[in-house]
This record gives structure tokens, sequence and C-alpha cells, in this order.
């Protein structure tokens, strides 16, 4: 086991020091650069906070679209194929919810701003 | 410097002038930079703008028409009415400038979030949509028998190459499946009619003034095909910027777009423009993981391109809401 604090705790007190303490100091292209840095930071802390649960919860939606079971890599890896070979659709029970899960869970990393996101966000998950 | 050999070439083909000062470069990668500069002259300075491959970078990427196809293009445009700068000149290869061309400078805004929130277009907004449809009539119109040669897409085509560019990717992603099968399962075939298409034309790539549209730009991915794909790649949200409601580049509806499109003597046909929208959402989520790809394998290991790799998911969210909305 590795010692503490913790990735997300570390990662999180650096972008507050880029974001408060540096990012006045600078300007320009520069200046850019560090708020994508500091992007890069929150989006990286994020997942480390969100994603065990997101992908466990995944996981188990695809094993009971799929009636198989594997890494939540692998059953995309089949979710794709089953869909490109019509095998499933929009018809097919669940489908939908899954993906809408899925991605919802994905935005909340990525992009929580997005403004397509907090639409849907709003009408309830 | 690179004011010498402009200063150079500016003398042989704009009478009376002196020189060029305030060169700067505006953008580029290796393959294609975009350069402004002023043309000293006794009538007062020109406003000018560079876009050239430097020596060495002859070769276009597959899908794009090359320099001097996009010169061509775009003096066409301006003859025709079409809001364009004026193509000035030509490079030629004793100016050791590399391929190119050389316009007029344009003044105006191209970023999307000043367009749609400073109150100096707060008056040029609510007609934009309309006055958009209008400028893609006009650019539909453009005299085939004068177009350089264009590569000629049908919709089937360009679903079977975005389709290799995402397996390429080896991304299995299951809302691309969807989309991909949905533009199988509702390819409108080869459109009745086949026009010029500008391929890029949306929010970015078209300098707005407190009047309205003044240029069109970035002509690089022109080509034959079906006219409505302009329509919908204009409406894909990624070019909302945030204004979702408002599907025309945040600007304004498809009514009012589809309205100017028609008064300048034109049909819309707004299935295919659907289809459009929906293939131009996945193209950009599939140039996204093109992004995530070379940030990955290189040359360009940037922040930037890292951070547009991970932004595939919003074209996701996108493809869901037009393919399997929520109710409500």
């Amino acid at each position: 086991m590795q010692d503490e604090p913790t990735p997300i705790e570390l990662t999180r007190v650096v972008a507050e020091f880029l974001r408060n303490d540096i990012a006045p100091l600078i300007s320009g292209h520069q200046a850019f650069k560090l708020r994508v840095a500091v992007n890069i930071l929150d989006l990286v802390t994020r997942q480390l906070t969100q994603e065990e649960g997101s992908d466990a919860k995944e996981v188990e939606r695809l094993r009971a679209l799929l009636g198989v079971d594997g890494s939540v890599v692998d059953l995309n890896r089949v979710l794709a194929e089953r869909i490109a070979t019509g095998e499933v659709d929009l018809a097919t029970p669940g489908l939908a919810d899954h993906l809408w899960a899925t991605t919802m869970d994905k935005l909340a990393v990525d992009q929580p701003n997005y403004a397509s996101y907090k639409r849907e966000l709003s009408r309830g998950g | 410097m690179i004011e010498a050999e402009l200063s150079r070439s500016v003398a042989r083909w704009c009478k009376g002038a002196t020189g060029v000062t305030g060169a700067a470069k505006l953008s580029g990668g290796a393959s294609q930079e975009t350069w402004r500069f002023d043309i000293l002259h006794p009538d007062g300075p020109i406003g000018a703008i560079l876009r050239r491959s430097p020596k060495g970078y002859g070769a276009a990427p597959t899908r794009a028409a090359g320099l001097a196809a996009e010169a061509q293009l775009m003096q066409l445009a301006y003859e025709a009415g079409v809001p364009s700068p004026r193509v000035m000149h030509v490079l030629t290869p004793d100016e050791d400038l590399g391929t190119g061309f050389i316009m007029q400078r344009v003044e105006g805004e191209t970023i999307a979030r000043k367009i749609l929130r400073d109150d100096e277009f707060a008056a040029a907004r609510p007609r934009l949509a309309r006055q958009i449809g209008g400028v893609l009539a006009g650019l539909h119109r453009l005299p085939q028998d004068k177009l350089p040669e264009l590569r000629s897409r049908s919709a089937t085509q360009e679903i079977s190459e975005f389709e290799r560019d995402y397996r390429s990717l080896n991304w299995p992603k299951p809302v691309f499946e969807l989309a991909l099968r949905w533009l199988r399962d509702h390819d409108p075939g080869p459109s009745t009619e086949v026009t010029l298409v500008h391929g890029d034309f949306r929010n970015g790539n078209l300098i707005i003034g407190a009047d309205g549209v003044r240029a069109v730009l970035d002509w690089e991915l022109a080509h034959l095909g079906d006219p409505m794909e302009d329509l919908g790649w204009v409406c894909v949200n990624s070019w909302r910027f945030g204004e979702i409601d408002k599907p025309v580049g945040g600007f304004g509806s498809r009514d009012e777009l589809f309205a100017g499109y028609e008064a300048a003597g034109r049909r819309v046909d707004p299935s295919r423009v659907k289809f459009w929208e929906v293939m131009g959402t996945l193209r950009w989520g599939i140039m996204c993981g093109g992004m995530m790809q070379r940030f990955r394998e290189g040359p360009d290991h940037s922040m930037e391109r890292a951070m547009i790799g991970r932004r595939a998911s919003e074209t996701e969210i996108d493809l869901l809401r037009l393919l399997a909305p929520r109710g409500g």
C-alpha cells in the first residue's frame, strides 16, 4: 500500500497552487497554456474521484446487457461489436439507458460545464 | 526573416508598394501557416494575409483541396458576391515563400465566444442565421465550370471513410458504433444535385463584424457533393459554444437558416440536413480521437491536443441527444 496523501489530494493541491499563486503572475500564450494545464489537473482529480464507482456500475450494466463477463474495456469492445453487427440496437431493452448513464458519467469527468450535459443533468441525471 | 521575401514579392505585383511591415504568424502547424502583414504604400498601408505551405511541405493531406484550389475558390466567391477576402497574388516558386497565396485582410472577429457574447455583435446576432443561409446559397451556386479540380464524395463514401478512420483508432466506442449504424440505415443516397461544398462552414471560420458576415475562410476541405452537408455541419452542437438552443452556430434557428437559403432561390431538404448534422457530430468526435492519437504518437505532444482528445465524449452526448433523446 502506498503512503498518503492520496493522488487526489496531491493533484488538487498542485492545481490550487497553479491557479491561485502562479496564474496571476503570467500572461499571453503561457497563461493560456497554464489554464489548459490546470484544466488537466482538475480533470484528473475528477477522474480519480469518480472512476472507480462509475466503472463498477458500467460493468454491472454491461454484464446484464451482454450476458458475459470481463473488464470494462473488454465489455465495451463486445458491446461495440454487437452494435456493429446489428445484434444489439436501440430497440434492445436497456441499451439506451446504459449508453445514457455511461455517457453522463464520462461528461461528469471530462467536461461538467458542457451545455448539453448540464441540460441533461437538469432533467434528472 | 519572412519580411524580406514578402517585400520582394509585393514589389513585383502591387503597384507602388515600397515594402512590408508587421509580419506576424497567426496560426499554423508544420504544413500550413497563416501570417498577417501590412504592405507599405504611398496611399496608406494595405492589410494582407499570407497563407502558405513552407518549402518542403508541398504535399497536401488527402482530404485537403490544396492552397492553389483554395485561392481559386476564394477568388470565385469574391467575384460572385459571396463574402470572401480578395485574393491579391498566388505565390510563384522563384519568390522563395513556399506555395500559397496572399489575400486582402478583412477586419472583424472569428472567435465564436466573442461573437456570441460581446455587445459589439448584439445587433448582428439575430440576423446571422438567415444571412448564413443566403451566403451558403450563393456558395452552392458558384459556377461549376470554373471550379478547380476537387474530390467528389457521396454520403455513402463519407460514411465508409469515417468508419475506416474510426476503426484505425482502435478505440471501441458504443455510441460511435450506434451513430455509424444510424448513418448506414439513414443514408439518403446520391444527392439529386451535386454542387461545390465548402466542407468546414461553421462558427470560427467566419469573419463577423457589427454588420454581419464579412468573409468565409478556410476553404481547404472544399469538395463536390451534397449541398445539404454545409447546412448540417453549421448546425453541429460543437459550434454552438453553449448556446445549444440556437442550432445555427449559436446564432439562430434552423428555420431562419432555411428561410435565408430558400429566399435566395434554393431548396432545403431538412431530412438530409439532419443526416449531415449527425454525420458532422460523429466526424468531429472521430477528429478528437485523431488528436488523441497524434498526441500519443507525435509529432504534436501538446497539452492542448491531449485535452481535445478528451472532448470526444461531448460528441457522444450530442449524438445521444440526436439519436436517442430522453423524454421531457
